[in-house]
């Protein structure tokens, strides 16, 4: 058994297993170095990943190729530097636990497993790997009232989406009479037509992979769970257990379902629609920064799923390419988020913000990056992110979906113009306080990144071209 | 030398326009006189070589556009027409500058000053020596803006505004029928390079367009064109009003240059005009009529300004009925006479409105001359040269044009003679009623005015007396030049006289009274002036009185305000109303603001879903899946 490719996934496991047992030895606190020596070991299995092989394992469960390599980096970029951005805040809230970053890695492990995933099973097992933590550090300020909610919603919607999910497999497993993925493409190749029972069962997977992603209609929980979480958890939220859960939906619409892609397609481009027309409209009206985000990701999913939604290898680098920008300007913004903080204690509102351009002008201006680049303004990466996606929708003949994607994007420019004109234009409520190093150096690198993007955009291109062609063989 | 009279007035404008905050007012003033005294120095010196010694060129600068048939270069034409007016600009502009450096030195803003000025004439000198028509439309334009900021200078007086507003406005009538007629002349032609034009006009002659002879319609649509630029009646009602400037610009744009482009725009066209005699009538028909209709309205105004502003537009009909009558040359040796004279009697009007505290209105000044004996003594010389009293600049110019028209012998032509004889003796009446009323009498002036009464400086009277040298001696001078035995070696085909157009030979050869008459009449005329203003005072007001009607026909300029307040203004301001109130207020900014409103009320509902039941969303879920599930299934 040719168990040594699925090597990253076993490192990580074991240092996480090794980390935790340090954490509990001492008597003392070990947040901040069980933090750093998680971050080492993400980091250590995104180039573990990196050296990785591609082929299959246990018994054709487990796949690696150069879609996943790609899905992985990605996710485990985002989620060390998810955990960077909780390193301050948790100890100022006294929630600076070091369970924290054992559950984030444990997160971190689901992920990779979804990505991998090439069985039904396997994917439902990555999935409640990814899950379970999740729940628990939704809920992690266990005192605060808002947070439990949140981690309690969470779960009960969570419970709903994985039992909807696993309903689907079995359904699929009924009809194809097998879980792996190869297998079920086999059966489905030979077929004429499809049975209504598949149909259903296709769609309930796709609803539990939507649910993570939180597209419209299954994103009810992603404002109230934003905004009740800890920002540093909603950071993570946002960014890399979306990169796992597009990654899988893609890994599943086009392996094993791809001969069923006209059909599918529909889905997609309805709750790519509902999603990018709700990010928009619905952010408008908020006032805590927290929510607003939460539908602006609402919004970015829509976009992205409009790349999946093409099913072609152009709409599939799109998807790749503006997930990585997102995953960039989505954290860059969250780190100005986190710092919010006036006398020590943590502000979340719009009018917060006011004054910042002259009090901080740094800050101001790193978030007024993100903003422009989040708005789709030329030259910033978040342009080009939007630019990818619907050039492979128009050159797909989805019309529809470029026009409402342009149509979308003007509205939610309101939405983070308004932010940017708040921090230059309107009265400042008082000065915030300085950003802790931490956060300001992932300002700084995701700054740098949405600005520099426009001038060497080749390499991620590339790599994103690359995995592509991987998953779609073309 | 010849770029160096173009440009160096833009370089002048261009230091005292942007630089003029960090150099300071002063620096930034004598920075644009010396550009100018250079440029004057150039186009001197040009005048020399291109008109006395015979080198005509072109200089080229660069390409300009270059777009399918059409190409359009930068390029300096100098021709003997192009160089009297490089070198008649440059040198009465360079003596502006000079005479406004004493005039605004009260002023906010002198450096802002300086640059319009300057750049005016460099957009005057672009217009003259332009070597195609888009170079030219350039100029054209150019002095029109140059112009509008100029009478707008005081821009925190209403009336100033007003006045801008209404110059460029009127302008622009005049301006849609040049580019009408350059398109024409495109349409026509496949080209607006001058020499390609008059080099093709033999196998054009007979072109229709429309069924109207081509050449007709381009010389009425650039005479239209020339009519807005040079007041000419119908379109003459923004020059008096124009007077709201400083009047260093009523010298310069309002009375020597700008408004004498229209006739400059006639001559340079010259060899199409020989082609249309129609239009060529038309343009003598209306040039009479504004000589006369103008002269009328000047005997009864009394803001000293627009007494001259009026007497500027009758002079360009003048011209206008000259070049209407083929004598293109005589034309132009009046506007170039004129500009001197002219130039004077503004700038001496200047010199007693400052004098005078800023007053302007004629009934409340009066014995003066004493107290500003050099503005007085300038005055008078400027008065002779307009009235054409012999032997003064106005005099040789003046009786040309008449007997050119005498000569003629056409219908229009014997029209223009009486038109201009007529207006003769009314310029040489309203000229000393106007210095009558400045100068003697009682004085009318409060008090406090009078004491203040004191000669301009230096640096004014310097200018003043430089021109009033040019008003006596250039008549004498440039006339065998221009007009005279040397005519056909100083021209050398920069205008054109069709092959049947003698009236140059003919009008030497007029009946011994004709001469004569414009000087009888002129005198006359200043003997009625005498009359009424210093033997009998009371005379004025009887005749006001008896002749009620008639006076405030004059005194209200023939009622062309109000009949184009009535006819467009009105209207205009009426449809305005509506396109603001309905199509603008309510139709264009209806749709962003109801898409504003409508996004606003969609947000409230999608914002309204999340009601933060768990059952709910829950329910959101299954129904979202119930949809999918049953669009998956229609469409397999």
């Amino acid at each position: 058994m040719n168990w040594t490719l699925a090597l990253p996934e076993l490192v990580l496991a074991i240092g996480t297993l090794l980390i935790l047992v340090a954490g509990v030895l001492p008597k003392r606190e070990t947040y901040f170095p069980v933090c750093m020596a998680s971050i080492g070991a993400l980091l250590l299995t995104a180039v573990l990943v990196l050296a990785q092989g591609e082929g299959s394992a246990f018994g054709g469960q487990y796949i690696a190729d150069g879609f996943s390599r790609f899905m992985k980096v990605l996710a485990l970029l985002a989620a060390a530097v998810g955990l960077l951005l909780a390193l301050d805040f948790n100890e100022k809230e006294r929630i600076g636990r070091f369970e924290y970053p054992v559950l984030l890695l444990l997160a971190s492990l689901g992920m990779l497993v979804m990505i991998s995933a090439n069985d039904l099973l396997v994917l439902y097992m990555g999935i409640e790997l990814l899950s379970l933590p999740l729940y628990v550090i939704a809920a992690f300020d266990r005192d605060n009232g808002r947070s439990a909610e949140a981690g309690l919603k969470y779960f009960v919607l969570g419970a709903l989406a994985s039992g909807l999910m696993l309903y689907g497999s079995s359904l699929v497993y009924g009809f194809a009479g097998a879980t792996g993925f190869d297998q079920i493409a086999a059966a489905f190749n030979h077929q004429h037509g499809v049975s209504a029972g598949v149909v259903v069962g296709v769609v309930f997977v796709i609803a539990g992979l939507a649910f993570k992603v939180s597209a419209v209609p299954f994103h009810m929980w992603t404002p109230d769970v934003y905004e009740g979480a800890p920002t540093p958890v909603t950071a993570f939220f946002s960014a890399a257990p979306k990169v796992a859960a597009l990654a899988l939906l893609a890994r599943v619409l086009y392996d094993p379902f791809g001969d069923l892609a006209p059909q599918w397609q529909q889905v997609i481009i309805l709750m790519s629609l509902l999603s990018m027309v709700l990010g928009a409209f619905a952010a408008i009206g908020q006032q805590n920064i927290k929510r607003l985000m939460a539908y602006s990701s609402i919004g970015h999913v829509g976009y992205a799923l409009m790349g999946l939604a093409v099913a072609d290898t152009a709409g599939l680098r799109g998807l790749l390419i503006y997930m990585a920008i997102y995953v960039a300007m989505n954290l860059g913004a969250f780190a100005v988020l986190i710092a919010m903080r006036r006398q020590g204690k943590a502000v979340e509102t719009v009018a917060d913000l006011a004054g910042l351009g002259r009090t901080d002008p740094m800050r101001a201006a790193w978030m007024s990056i993100f903003m422009f680049s989040m708005a789709g303004i030329p030259p910033l990466a978040g342009f080009f992110g939007k630019l990818y996606v619907f050039l492979a929708a128009v050159q797909g003949g989805l019309w529809l979906l470029a026009v409402v994607g342009v149509l979308a994007s003007v509205v939610s420019a309101y939405y983070y113009l308004r932010i940017v004109k708040v921090m230059y234009f309107d009265e400042a409520a008082g000065r915030l306080d300085d950003a802790p190093a931490s956060l300001g150096v992932v300002m700084a690198a995701a700054g740098i990144f949405t600005l520099a993007f426009a001038l060497w955009p080749a390499p991620l291109v590339a790599a994103a071209q690359s995995a592509a062609m991987a998953l779609l063989g073309g | 030398m010849f770029v160096g009279a173009i440009f160096f007035p833009l370089l002048g404008a261009t230091i005292s326009g942007f630089l003029g905050r960090w150099i300071g007012d002063r620096a930034a003033q004598w920075v644009s006189v010396t550009c100018m005294v250079l440029a004057a120095l150039c186009g001197i010196l040009a005048f020399l070589e291109v008109a006395l010694g015979g080198h005509h060129t072109v200089v080229p600068l660069v390409t300009w556009m270059d777009v399918g048939g059409l190409e359009v270069s930068w390029a300096l034409r100098y021709d003997t027409l192009s160089v009297v007016m490089v070198a008649m600009v440059t040198f009465i502009s360079t003596l502006i500058h000079l005479y406004s450096v004493g005039y605004m030195s009260h002023d906010a803003t002198p450096a802002r000053f300086f640059a319009y000025l300057s750049l005016f004439t460099f957009m005057m000198l672009m217009l003259v020596t332009a070597d195609n028509l888009a170079q030219l439309f350039f100029g054209w334009e150019g002095v029109g803006l140059a112009s509008y900021l100029l009478i707008g200078y005081w821009y925190d007086r209403d009336s100033a505004n007003r006045a801008a507003m209404k110059a460029f406005i009127v302008n622009r009538v005049g301006d849609v029928c040049f580019m009408l007629g350059l398109a024409l002349v495109f349409y026509v032609f496949g080209s607006i390079e001058f020499e390609t034009i008059f080099a093709a006009i033999p196998q054009h002659a007979e072109d229709r367009f429309g069924g109207v002879r081509a050449m007709e319609l381009i010389g009425f649509l650039l005479f239209l064109g020339a009519c807005g630029k040079s007041a000419q009646l119908g379109l003459h009602t923004w020059l008096p009003d124009a007077m709201e400037g400083p009047t260093p610009v009523s010298a310069l744009i309002h009375a020597a240059t700008m408004v004498t482009a229209g006739v400059f725009l006639v001559c340079r066209m010259s060899p199409i005009f020989e082609v249309a005699p129609t239009a060529l009538g038309f343009v003598c028909f209306l040039g009479a009529t504004t000589a006369l209709f103008a002269a009328t309205i000047g005997c009864v105004q009394n803001d000293i300004k627009r007494v001259i502003a009026y007497s500027t537009c009758s002079q360009l009909g003048y011209m206008f009925f000259a070049a209407g009558v083929g004598a293109y040359q005589v034309a132009m040796f009046h506007l170039f006479t004129h500009a001197f004279f002219k130039a004077l009697l503004f700038l001496a009007a200047g010199s007693v409105i400052h004098a005078m505290s800023d007053e302007q209105d004629i009934r409340r000044m009066g014995g003066i001359w004493k107290k500003i004996p050099i503005t007085y003594a300038v005055f008078w010389i400027g008065s002779l040269a307009l009235a054409g009293v012999p032997f003064f600049a106005g005099y040789y110019s003046k009786d040309a044009i008449i007997e050119a028209a005498f000569a003629a012998h056409s219908g229009v032509g014997t029209y223009a003679f009486l038109c201009g004889i007529l207006a003769a003796f009314l310029t040489a009446f309203y000229s000393w009623r106007l210095i009558l009323l400045t100068f003697h009498g009682e004085p009318r002036a409060d008090h406090h005015t009078m004491e203040h009464v004191h000669e301009s400086p230096w640096v004014m009277l310097i200018p003043l007396l430089v021109l009033a040298t040019g008003a006596i001696v250039t008549g004498a001078i440039f006339a065998p030049l221009f007009i005279g035995e040397h005519e056909h070696g100083f021209w050398r085909g920069a205008i054109v006289n069709g092959p049947h157009n003698h009236v140059l030979h003919a009008m030497h050869e007029v009946p011994s009274w004709v001469p004569v008459l414009p000087t009888i009449i002129g005198l006359s005329g200043i003997a009625l002036a005498f009359l009424m203003y210093v033997f009998v005072p009371s005379l004025p007001h009887r005749l006001a009185e008896r002749f009620h009607g008639p006076y405030h026909f004059l005194l209200n300029k023939w009622y062309f305000d109000e009949l184009y307040d009535r006819i467009f203004v009105q209207p205009a301001q009426r449809l305005a109303t509506v396109l603001w109130k309905t199509g603008d207020a309510k139709i264009i900014d209806g749709l962003p603001n109801g898409a504003a409103r409508l996004a606003a009320g969609v947000s409230r509902g999608a914002v309204g879903l999340q009601t933060g039941r768990v059952a709910n969303y829950a329910f959101a879920m299954i129904i979202g899946l119930v949809v999918l599930v049953t669009l998956f299934l229609f469409r397999a």
